[in-house]
């Protein structure tokens, strides 16, 4: 079977057929002229707004800025970085945000696919279901995290009320009371979330396998199982591929959920590099510090995302093939 | 001249193609390069002529209301119609980080600055030094708990404000059904009589509610129990000394009430607020809280309890027992260019008359207050207490790294309460750690 197959089997215009404007001719220049123009508003905030800071952060990171103020700051090269291995905190920290990011994000897509599956069936009112499963998302994150904290709360939560109602447990528990068990509270508050984004991008991908495949498989006695890890799983793949990168980042760099619901703790048991990063930039003043880690931060990310795209591409290669 | 036109005609009749983009790409890199070399800007502040716009910032919680600071705003103007004043609010957890992170763009003119802050603020240059602005006689006229609240090393940064202590407040009603006397808690023993009596009797589960998470709300807690058992944060060479003698006995007190179950175990997840509600819904009878619970709880609006919650100074210890300082002052922002505008300003909020007026939402920084029968008919049951104890205080440290000394000490004193670690050794940790962060 050839991954791509049906989407070229589709009519699509010759490449001939195209119209195709003449370089150097009277439409060409308009056309310039044109994208130029258009380019240029989007050039000026990607410069401006991204990387005049990511230049500055770096400059930033090779200073042993302490203030916030204009001032002259001593140059230290690579000693923020060096640093960063040599703090003994930093290692517990670490560990914490590759828990969140694998298991948050093996769930989300876990759930995601299952909801999407079911999404795309024939049900009666799909739109009110998709309307329903996109809710939580459109959440801002910070309601989000202050919801559950609420529910979590081990005197007045909804949670322990919920449990106690169905006789399920008549001892409230402290869900956000010991290190693991809060860090686990806030990934399924994070999971909750963000498992609506993974559904749409799924059941996008759902809706351009073509219907006759599915026939065809079922002619051939493929079973519905067999059917899906033979030709869901592999179309889905792209789909698969680009919300794995977009949720991986998103969970490596998790801020705003912890600081509202545990403020890192208990017993730091919270703490993530982003939220780690803020307390050493802004509460201890420590921006050189800062700087250093959240460089840290976007090389982590470049390199998985160059990973998941390196996958993908190999994935579509084979296809071909 | 006529051809660089047509270059320029020609660049722009051109398709923008792999080569152009790269290039004005490294242009536009080299560029923001070249512009982030510098690691600071910004420009330094002015007197200005004492008229036009301010903005002032303050917290949300605790102390005055967002509506008491309105209302004192709005008669500033009425008498100053020539300074406007915009004012802002954000939580306390979020005040530290606004006013660093508004600082080089100076943002605000005015701003609130916890007890804790003015050795970082007045030494990066974030807020001035008004030493020269401060009349000789308010040191005299203020308590000294106020006084010491926005001073480092002798110089002022700011204006005290809000003078405030954690005081013991307890549910009468639950005490009456479980005929405990409240004569017994003017001591950390007789609060634990008193707690074991309520739980036996059934009043509740756990009768008292801390502000224990992992936050500065910690840190108050634990320094009113550390000047009560004796300890101290730093000796006198500046080294960490709190694992030693009543800083250990002071956290194995926090430990050991958890353990018996006198403690609720949500404390280690609450903050002030989350002890007010737990108080106001008659879930605890006993709770160390700043001033502001005392109206709260009894307001029948916002409270089951309404008439039940009493107030005490903090209890003794073997040592004493100083209440923590956790006072705030209003500081004028270095960066302000309207900074006599906003010293009138503060001059304002922080004159007797005004801090008189809203005594029930916090307590006047003037000594005499404390003997004026309309200050005492503002707030009958906290006057007194308060007057007993604004007089002994315990500082948190005083140094330019306080934040990241509280982070450590925060992590290792959560990691005791929850049974982690003993509380010697998640002591001991947090002093090695902090002496090499004093040091680097």
């Amino acid at each position: 079977m050839t991954v791509g197959s049906p989407a070229r089997g589709r009519q699509q215009p010759a490449p001939a057929a195209r119209p195709r404007a003449r370089r150097g001719g009277q439409g060409g220049r308009g056309e310039g002229r044109f994208a130029v123009a258009l380019l240029f508003p989007a050039a000026v905030v990607v410069f401006g707004v991204v990387l005049y800071p990511v230049v500055r952060t770096f400059v930033l990171s090779l200073h042993d800025v302490t203030s916030p103020m204009p001032g002259s700051y001593p140059f230290v090269g690579l000693q923020n970085y060096i640093r960063v291995f040599q703090d003994s905190s930093f290692y517990p920290v670490l560990g914490h945000t590759l828990y969140f990011t694998l298991v948050s994000t093996f769930a989300e897509l876990a759930l995601g696919i299952a909801v999407a599956l079911l999404l795309n069936a024939p049900l009666k009112a799909r739109w009110l279901w998709r309307s329903i499963v996109i809710l939580p998302w459109a959440l801002p994150t910070i309601v989000n995290g202050a919801l559950w904290r609420w529910i979590y709360n081990g005197q007045y939560g909804a949670l322990n009320g919920l449990l106690q109602a169905l006789g399920i447990s008549q001892t409230p528990h402290q869900w956000l009371g010991s290190p693991f068990l809060a860090l686990n509270c806030v990934i399924f508050a994070d999971v909750w979330k963000n498992t609506s984004i993974v559904v749409f991008f799924i059941l996008a991908g759902l809706q351009t396998i073509p219907e006759d495949l599915y026939e065809a498989a079922r002619m051939d006695g493929a079973s519905a199982w067999g059917a899906f890890w033979r030709i869901t799983m592999p179309l889905l793949a792209p789909s698969i591929a680009v919300v794995l990168i977009l949720r991986t980042i998103e969970a490596f760099k998790v801020f705003d959920i912890i600081y509202v619901m545990t403020g890192g703790g208990p017993a730091n048991g919270t703490q993530t590099i982003a939220f780690y990063t803020y307390l050493q930039a802004f509460s201890n003043q420590l921006f050189g510090y800062g700087a250093a880690l959240a460089y840290l931060i976007v090389l982590a990310v470049f390199a998985l995302a160059m990973v998941y795209l390196r996958i993908l591409r190999q994935g579509q290669m084979a296809g071909v093939e | 001249m006529q051809s660089n036109r047509v270059a320029a005609s020609q660049v722009l009749q051109a398709r923008p193609t792999r080569r152009t983009f790269l290039a004005t790409s490294g242009a536009l890199g080299l560029g923001a390069f070249l512009t982030s070399c510098g690691v600071g800007n910004g420009s330094q502040g002015g007197a200005g002529n004492g008229k036009g716009s301010i903005r002032a910032l303050f917290m949300k919680q605790a102390g005055y209301s967002e509506q008491n600071i309105q209302a004192m705003t709005g008669s500033f103007q009425k008498a100053n119609p020539d300074i406007k004043v915009t004012t802002d609010f954000v939580a306390y957890e979020a005040l530290h980080d606004k006013i660093v992170a508004a600082a080089p763009a100076n943002t605000y003119d005015v701003v609130l600055i916890d007890v804790i802050w003015p050795a970082e603020f007045g030494t990066k240059h974030i807020v001035a030094d008004v030493t020269s602005k401060w009349p000789s006689s308010w040191k005299q006229k203020m308590l000294p708990g106020a006084v010491a609240t926005p001073q480092y090393k002798g110089t002022f940064y700011g204006v005290p404000w809000i003078l405030d202590t954690k005081y013991l407040f307890f549910n009468t009603q639950h005490l009456k059904q479980a005929k405990v006397d409240q004569g017994v808690l003017t001591s950390w023993d007789g609060v634990l009589k008193a707690a074991r009596a309520l739980k036996s009797a059934g009043v509740v589960k756990y009768p008292l509610i801390w502000s224990w998470q992992q936050a500065e709300a910690l840190i108050c807690d634990y320094t009113q129990l550390l000047g009560a058992y004796g300890g101290k944060f730093l000796d006198e060479s500046g080294k960490p000394a709190f694992n030693q003698g009543g800083g250990v006995q002071a956290l194995e007190f926090m430990r050991q009430t958890l353990v018996d179950g006198l403690s609720n175990p949500t404390s280690t997840q609450s903050l002030e607020e989350d002890v007010r509600r737990v108080f106001s819904a008659g879930q605890a009878s006993l709770a160390l809280n700043w001033t502001y619970m005392y109206g709260m709880a009894n307001d029948r609006t916002q409270s089951q309890i309404p008439g039940h919650a009493a107030v005490l100074q903090t209890p003794r210890g073997p040592a004493g027992q100083p209440g923590v300082n956790g006072s705030m002052a209003l500081a004028v922002a270095a960066g302000s260019k309207n900074q006599a505008a906003a010293w009138k300003y503060i001059s304002y909020l922080t004159s007797q008359p005004v801090q008189d007026k809203y005594a029930l939402s916090s307590l006047p920084v003037w000594s005499s207050s404390y003997d004026d029968p309309a200050v005492l008919k503002t707030n009958p049951a906290v006057v007194p207490q308060a007057k007993k104890q604004l007089g002994d205080l315990i500082l948190r440290p005083q140094v330019v790294t306080y934040n990241s000394i509280s982070q450590v000490l925060q992590g290792a004193i959560q990691k005791a309460l929850l049974g982690k670690q003993s509380s010697q050794q998640a002591l001991d940790d947090a002093a090695s750690k902090v002496a090499s962060q004093m040091s680097s």
